[in-house]
């Protein structure tokens, strides 16, 4: 589980979508990082994930890790964004019907998982149906 | 660089040993290898080992395992690289012998994986994943391979059948080999009706949970012509890795550290694909089987699922596929199954499968891959 160290220095990825952005090829890293693993550069700037983006695949979870429980079944996918960044997450507000690939989603911020009656609750980023 | 032959080959009956800890599954195993070596004496061992720390909450393996296997004060390795921990292993031993720093070497692996409820378990299984970016979101190891077979499927038509014919095959060859987890045949409808894990994967599209050690003592190919063993020799050895998350790689439907460790193994041993006899290979999950094949280059891709559709993969097809049962029926002790793949290879090329013998088999593979292909080992053996 993570500490609240490991939840706070991911914040400005999950709650923000901060990612870098190299500054030789123009490689968008999501999270971030020190070397790009297209062009060797070690210089990034920081930008903005795009907000919406296109499902490449998707699952259906029957059976979940244990802090998850209380929301299975839940679909996950991974969608690639209009600035070419791929990310995996789960796809919300929709029937399992509804989902296929190439449909059209926005990143919402939402409530990932609670930890327990008086742990941490984690937030991050989902897919919800454009 | 030295030739290295496999003199002795150790494995017991894989399942759910709840009245064994893992260090007396580990000693069981390495002594029957140890005894089919016929020798004296250990000059190092290498284990494989993904997760004992989350499975029964020991590190430290080296000290133990040389313990109770009465070999200290022998140098002891311990290596890690998620469910190809067994085929680092075999590598690092491969590499010491061939290297010339060590003479005997016993390469293990070894898994306790029924210490800790289900839950726990498809967590430290989950750790393989990127825990931060994957593990965060809900993802499991099964849903990952969910969405590498969607992939697959909706590129190349591969169809939720022969899916279910890869479990069918390997349980069918599992059903002949006495050391199996699961030694019985299903049908295509049983894994179709099976409980839903992660669409469109069912309970019988993945490898079980099972606790289970294998073993192989290593030496040079020249010593052991002198000491008059049957002499099977690991020609080619490749080793390559790939992003950790599934979401990094270029194409999900493709396997790219195994195409890289299947050519680099077959490059040393000088060989095609074409010529290899029987094939070893990590079916984690069906798809996986089908990717292997395609990444191997057994197949184009894309003509994964064709293949064990046309019985190409069978045990009496063209290129034998899992003659053991793979992962699916004889089990996966996550850090045993790359040393146990070497185990089954060896039977083969000795002529001493039994039932589920290849006929005439000369040459034969293994591929051991760690997570989503995340990293993969593939090596080639070769009978004298």
């Amino acid at each position: 589980m993570p500490n609240p160290a490991k939840y706070w220095r991911e914040i400005p990825q999950r709650y923000r979508l901060e990612a870098g952005k190299c500054t030789k090829c123009g490689f968008i890293a999501f999270p971030p990082r020190l070397v790009c693993p297209q062009c060797g550069n070690r210089k990034f700037e920081k930008t903005k994930l795009a907000d919406s983006g296109t499902i490449l695949t998707f699952t259906i979870i029957r059976v979940p890790p244990h802090q998850f429980e209380d929301q299975a079944p839940y679909a996950v996918g991974i969608a690639e964004l209009d600035d070419g960044v791929r990310l995996t997450a789960q796809i919300v507000d929709c029937d399992s019907g509804v989902l296929k690939i190439g449909m059209r989603v926005r990143i919402e911020f939402r409530k990932i998982y609670e930890e327990g009656a008086a742990g941490v609750i984690y937030y991050g980023y989902k897919f919800v149906p454009e | 660089m030295r030739d290295v032959a496999v003199i002795g080959i150790g494995m017991t009956k894989w399942g759910e040993l709840w009245e064994k800890s893992l260090r007396t599954i580990f000693v069981e195993t390495a002594l029957l290898a140890i005894d089919d070596a016929g020798v004296d004496r250990l000059d190092s061992m290498v284990v494989g080992c993904m997760s004992s720390g989350l499975f029964i909450g020991q590190e430290h393996l080296t000290s133990l395992l040389s313990d109770y296997l009465g070999k200290n004060p022998v140098p002891a390795a311990r290596v890690e690289s998620a469910c190809s921990s067994g085929g680092l292993a075999l590598r690092q031993g491969f590499i010491e012998v061939a290297s010339g720093i060590s003479d005997i070497v016993l390469v293990g692996g070894v898994e306790k994986m029924t210490d800790v409820t289900g839950c726990e378990a498809t967590y430290a299984l989950g750790t393989a994943a990127d825990q931060e970016y994957e593990g965060y979101h809900g993802l499991t190891f099964p849903a990952l391979y969910a969405m590498m077979a969607v992939a697959h499927m909706h590129k190349y038509g591969t169809t939720r059948e022969q899916l279910a014919m890869v479990a069918v095959k390997n349980h069918e060859n599992g059903s002949k080999n006495p050391l199996a987890q699961f030694p019985f045949k299903i049908s295509v409808e049983a894994v179709l009706q099976s409980v839903l894990v992660a669409d469109p994967l069912h309970i019988l599209d993945c490898s079980p949970i099972t606790d289970g050690a294998a073993a192989v003592i290593l030496c040079p190919a020249d010593m052991a012509k002198k000491m008059k063993k049957p002499v099977v020799r690991i020609t080619g050895s490749g080793h390559a890795t790939d992003t950790i998350a599934l979401s990094s790689r270029k194409d999900m439907a493709w396997l790219e550290s195994t195409h890289l460790a299947g050519q680099k193994a077959l490059a040393m041993a000088g060989q095609k694909i074409g010529d290899i006899d029987l094939f070893e290979v990590h079916d984690c999950f069906t798809i996986a089987e089908i990717m292997i094949t395609e990444a191997l280059g057994l197949v184009e891709q894309g003509r994964g699922g064709k293949a064990v559709e046309e019985g190409l993969t069978a045990l009496k097809g063209k290129f034998p596929v899992n003659p053991s049962g793979g992962l699916k029926a004889k089990g996966h002790p996550v850090g045993a199954t790359g040393v146990a793949q070497a185990v089954e290879v060896v039977k083969q090329l000795r002529g001493e499968a039994g039932e589920r013998q290849v006929k005439g088999a000369k040459r034969g593979l293994t591929q051991n891959m760690g997570g989503t292909g995340g990293s993969s080992l593939v090596h080639v053996f070769e009978a004298d």
